[in-house]
């Protein structure tokens, strides 16, 4: 892209079928491999590489089986905190969606161009982050109406509402109790498109002022290619603090079907 | 926006291969490994918890047997002390009676003794008395021609001493 006379900061989001296989079908439906699903799967298989180098199961753990079982320690700290001791259970849901996350934003924000590839951060897709969100969120009403059955309906009616309010805040709470998936799967969709269009529109800017000229170099080229350094470092922080903050938040949903108010 | 633009061509793909690929990551890493991660540092806590325990135990035990030890040793201690008292008590009263029976051998001797030498003083004194009385009788029938009897001297000579 850099080559390109015009750099198109929305091209990186750009879905393309690969091996060939853009009109491979299921039912109907059109299933192609594209990069998308081959950075899922990269992601996938570098997440289970990361977690088989931490099963030596050794008594006194080394820096990698130490590095995973902090990740699970705080997973299962944060399902305690926020669920109690019948969190534990969703732990592996947790712990899969957190570090699924987590890989595919750190591994999106790889600077693989140097090395030709390109790489694809997969949670920049609503479509991804959408399906992730619908998932937390069905495994929220499954567990609330099989635990609580139609008593699951008081979560809406926090406690103390005077009773003519009840139907106002009933709805209200009906409301914002179903934007969840969907403040779900956009926060993390923006944040992760967001930054990334910013780096791009930086880069684009250096590359821009450096072919107008030395002094436009000087002007623009520089001062963009610091903020793009802080920008890489605040984005990296964004990565890990997004897949928290949707482990968090399913975490936190998990906890009213669990517990109701 | 290729997120909206290629939303029709590719959700299909997108969705079936994400579900794919997260089922995948769910049982296998989050079913199948992390339950055993998990363990392992359950199995840790617990080793070092009763590790703990084992240590507190054995501390407890060792302060036990401390404390019986100083017990012990407190009675012995006193054992001896009450045996040496009763030993100086005993060696006391022995060394008092010894001492009041050499005494009263003492005081007996010396009574007789003085005795004795009451008797010797008084022997002596009658005797001086006798000799006195003859040497005065002679020394009056020498010089005055007066015969005196030694009788009859002796209360003069008894003044005169």
């Amino acid at each position: 892209m850099a080559t390109e006379a015009k750099v198109d900061p929305m091209h990186q989001f750009t879905i393309q079928p690969m091996f060939g296989t853009d009109q491979m079908e299921l039912l109907g439906y059109n299933i192609a491999i594209t990069n998308s699903t081959v950075w899922m799967a990269i992601s996938a298989i570098v997440l289970w590489a990361f977690v088989f180098g931490g099963m030596k199961r050794e008594l006194v753990p080394g820096r990698w089986q130490m590095a995973v079982e902090s990740f699970t320690g705080l997973i299962d700290d944060m399902l305690e905190a926020n669920i109690g001791k019948n969190g534990r259970k969703y732990v592996p849901y947790i712990f899969s969606l957190f570090m699924f996350i987590l890989f595919g934003n750190v591994l999106g924000l790889l600077p693989l161009g140097v090395i030709g590839l390109h790489p694809f951060t997969f949670t920049s897709h609503f479509t991804v982050t959408g399906i992730l969100a619908i998932i937390s969120f069905g495994i929220v009403l499954i567990v609330g109406f099989a635990k609580h059955k139609l008593h699951f309906f008081s979560l809406f009616v926090p406690h103390g509402t005077p009773v003519p309010m009840i139907p106002i805040i009933f709805v209200v709470e009906m409301i914002s109790f179903m934007v969840r998936p969907f403040s779900l799967g956009l926060r993390l969709f923006v944040a992760m498109m967001a930054g990334h269009v910013l780096l791009e529109v930086l880069s684009s800017f250096v590359i821009g002022s450096s072919n107008a000229g030395l002094q436009y170099f000087a002007i623009a080229g520089i001062p963009s290619f610091l903020l793009m350094v802080g920008i890489c470092a605040l984005e990296i922080l964004v990565a890990g603090i997004q897949a928290y903050v949707f482990a968090l938040l399913t975490s936190v949903y998990l906890n009213d079907a669990e517990n109701l108010h | 926006m290729p997120q909206i633009e290629q939303l029709a061509a590719t959700y299909s793909s997108q969705v079936f291969w994400l579900l794919l690929i997260f089922g995948l990551v769910f049982f296998v890493i989050g079913k199948g490994m992390v339950p055993k991660v998990m363990d392992t540092v359950a199995l840790r806590d617990k080793q070092i918890s009763d590790d703990l325990a084992a240590a507190e135990a054995a501390r407890n035990k060792a302060d036990a047997e401390e404390a019986a030890w100083r017990d012990r040793e407190n009675a012995n201690r006193a054992e001896a002390q009450a045996l040496v008292a009763k030993a100086k008590a005993e060696a006391a009263v022995s060394t008092e009676k010894k001492l009041a029976a050499a005494q009263t051998g003492i005081d007996a001797k010396l009574a007789k003794a003085e005795a004795r030498i009451a008797d010797a003083r008084a022997s002596a004194v009658a005797e001086i008395e006798e000799v006195a009385s003859e040497a005065a009788a002679d020394i009056v029938k020498r010089l005055a021609g007066i015969e005196v009897s030694a009788a009859e001297a002796r209360p003069a000579v008894k003044e005169a001493m």
